[in-house]
């Protein structure tokens, strides 16, 4: 699924350049469940970027589903996240003038989905994270807690091959951040591919593979014992 | 992004900063007002001032047979030169392309009716006159035609402000007055028209006779002036040409001795007039367009803010799969938006201001005219100023990094 080989990330802020990753190989497969772990500042935000398309490596190979990604322009590497790609972020990201509907519907509508079947895809990807009875609210009339489903729906919604989540309970209150986590792991159990960067040492533990990554590096890269 | 959405997104953004867009919408309103109104003002006066100018008549030349002012064939410089009916009529036939009239005048007679008494400028005419110099009955009279000169009928035509100094709002046709104690019925009026300029006297004020029952009466041979009318403005340099060549033939002066005959070429007014209306118009428009400009760039300016103020927005789209073209279309649109309303607002504020202009300034400066060509000229300016307003800012937001825009770096 994900086939990264010598990845290296250079910003070059001002004078000064910092390598932000330094020659990582990263294999996932299908249906992995992988958690990022590492120090801020290690490059595991830089990763998560190179690996959802939204920044390009400064040099190395990756292929996401068989297609080459380094190198392609601003317009393809857009297609590539609306098909390939679902992000869930910290702080949920979403349009705080549209409906739970409207937001879930966003990246069917940039893929060019028909109307009709845009709304009903949405209305049943918000069903399946409970929110059926939500749809029509704003986020502002929202939990935390719903809000993340919101965007969870519309992280699923494209059917993707990977869903790339950014410290998704980081916001949350423990409760609310447990019932995220109970349901990123049913939906690996239903056979999604899942990218998870986290401080949490728990949610760590729900994860299939655990990553760590220092000084741009990946340090340790560990399979839990099935 | 649906239609639907799309407006509701920008109804907030409206809101959000209502001021700056009603400021920015009202720079282009006011633009768009400018450049139309002052366009159409520009128009209405041309109107106003080539209809003024055809009281006169059209493309008329008016001639006053003077002095030679070049020896010929042994005669010397100075001798009187006069015209006679039959100059005309032989002008008649040597140039059929151009109509003639000749004119005898007199303002030492005396109209009475009744208590009224006064001495208004006559003027002695064929029947084509009136055609020639815009010289239209009101309806119920009628201009002296063939027979009144065939048989010298004592019948006058009336100026329409000397029929009300006479006749006040009476009806005046079919009555009759008198003309150094001799009775004339009258047989028309002249309908009221506007008139830039004249001679002798405008030709409300005038009284017109049949020439022969003048000529009879006041026992004139030559006439004081004649007019000439071409078909078109262009023909009007040939005609005079031949003219000089005919009379200067015929009463024996040099075809280039100008001052032998003088002539009043009303054409060369509108001549210039077209020049400086063409001129007047062209800076009008550019005044406009320049205040136009002015507010589009404040339509730019409030765009960039909009992108600063949604760049976080613009990121969670860039992140969810809108490709920067789509960004950049979705703000272009925005601006075409901002700027269609406030030139929509702009042409009714145009058309009201059209629609309430007072009627009685009509013959000072003209009715402002709303005509296509305004419209057109103003729509195209606003769709370009639009697109131009609008493609920096959106082609801002289309580069937007979508890690920068969602602050994840």
């Amino acid at each position: 699924m994900i086939r990264m080989t010598g990845i290296r990330k250079v910003y070059a802020t001002g004078r000064v350049e910092v390598e932000a990753l330094r020659g990582v190989d990263l294999h996932i497969g299908a249906n992995e469940y992988v958690a990022v772990v590492g120090p801020s500042g290690s490059g595991k935000s830089t990763l998560m970027n190179v690996i959802g398309c939204l920044d390009t490596p400064t040099s190395g190979e990756y292929v996401l589903s068989g297609d080459a990604v380094a190198g392609l322009d601003r317009n393809r590497l857009a297609e590539i996240r609306n098909r390939h790609i679902g992000f869930v972020f910290q702080n949920f990201n979403l349009l705080p003038y549209a409906t739970a509907l409207e937001n879930v519907e966003l990246p069917l509508l940039f893929g060019g989905v028909p109307t009709r079947e845009r709304s009903e895809r949405a209305a049943e990807m918000l069903a399946r994270v409970g929110l059926a009875d939500r749809i029509d609210h704003r986020p502002t009339e929202l939990s935390g807690g719903q809000m993340q489903r919101v965007a969870i729906a519309r992280a699923l919604v494209n059917r993707p091959a990977i869903v790339l989540a950014d410290e998704p309970t980081g916001n949350l209150d423990s409760g609310s951040g447990h019932a995220i986590v109970e349901l990123f792991a049913e939906l690996h159990a239903a056979g999604q591919t899942i990218v998870m960067i986290t401080h949490d040492a728990g949610i760590a533990k729900v994860a299939t593979r655990v990553v760590q990554i220092r000084d741009g590096q990946i340090v340790d890269d560990r399979r839990a014992a099935a | 992004m649906t239609s639907l959405s799309f407006f509701r997104q920008m109804l907030q953004d409206v809101r959000h900063q209502k001021l700056r867009t009603l400021l920015t919408v009202f720079g282009i309103t006011w633009g768009t007002v400018s450049v139309s109104l002052l366009v159409a003002f520009g128009e209405g006066l041309q109107k106003r001032i080539e209809k003024n100018q055809h009281g006169l008549g059209e493309n008329i030349v008016i001639a006053w047979p003077s002095r030679t002012s070049i020896p010929y064939q042994g005669l010397g410089k100075g001798r009187r030169i006069r015209v006679t009916e039959d100059d005309i009529a032989a002008l008649r036939r040597e140039i059929p392309e151009a109509t003639f009239s000749g004119e005898h005048g007199r303002d030492k007679s005396t109209f009475r009716r009744e208590r009224a008494r006064l001495t208004p400028e006559i003027s002695a005419t064929s029947p084509i006159f009136a055609a020639m110099r815009n010289v239209i009955p009101a309806s119920g009279g009628r201009y002296v035609d063939d027979l009144d000169l065939d048989r010298r009928r004592r019948v006058v035509f009336l100026g329409d402000k000397l029929k009300k100094d006479l006749f006040g709002d009476e009806e005046a046709v079919g009555k009759t007055v008198m003309l150094d104690n001799v009775p004339f019925l009258v047989i028309g009026v002249m309908e009221a028209k506007s008139q830039d300029s004249s001679y002798s006297g405008r030709d409300e004020g005038k009284a017109f006779l049949p020439d022969t029952t003048f000529r009879a009466l006041f026992g004139e041979r030559y006439v004081d002036n004649f007019i000439f009318q071409a078909e078109e403005a262009s023909q009007v340099p040939e005609a005079t040409r031949r003219v000089y060549e005919i009379l200067g033939r015929r009463l024996k002066f040099d075809a280039k001795d100008e001052e032998a005959i003088g002539m009043w070429d009303t054409t060369e007014a509108e001549k210039f007039f077209r020049v400086f209306f063409g001129t007047f118009r062209a800076f009008l428009g550019i005044i406009g367009s320049f205040t136009l400009i002015v507010g589009g760039i404040g339509v730019s300016n409030i765009m960039y803010v909009v992108v600063e103020e949604r760049t976080r927005e613009i990121g969670i789209k860039l992140a969810v799969g809108a490709k920067p073209r789509f960004i950049q279309a979705q703000f272009l649109l925005e601006t075409l938006t901002l700027t269609a309303a406030g030139g929509a607002l702009g042409f009714l504020v145009t058309l009201g201001v059209i629609a309430v202009f007072p009627s009685q300034l009509d013959e000072y400066v003209g009715t402002p005219q709303a005509s296509p060509l305004v419209i057109v000229t103003t729509a195209a300016l606003l769709g370009i100023i639009g697109l131009v307003a609008g493609y920096f800012p959106a082609r801002r937001a289309s580069l937007l990094d979508p890690v920068v825009a969602l602050k994840l770096a």
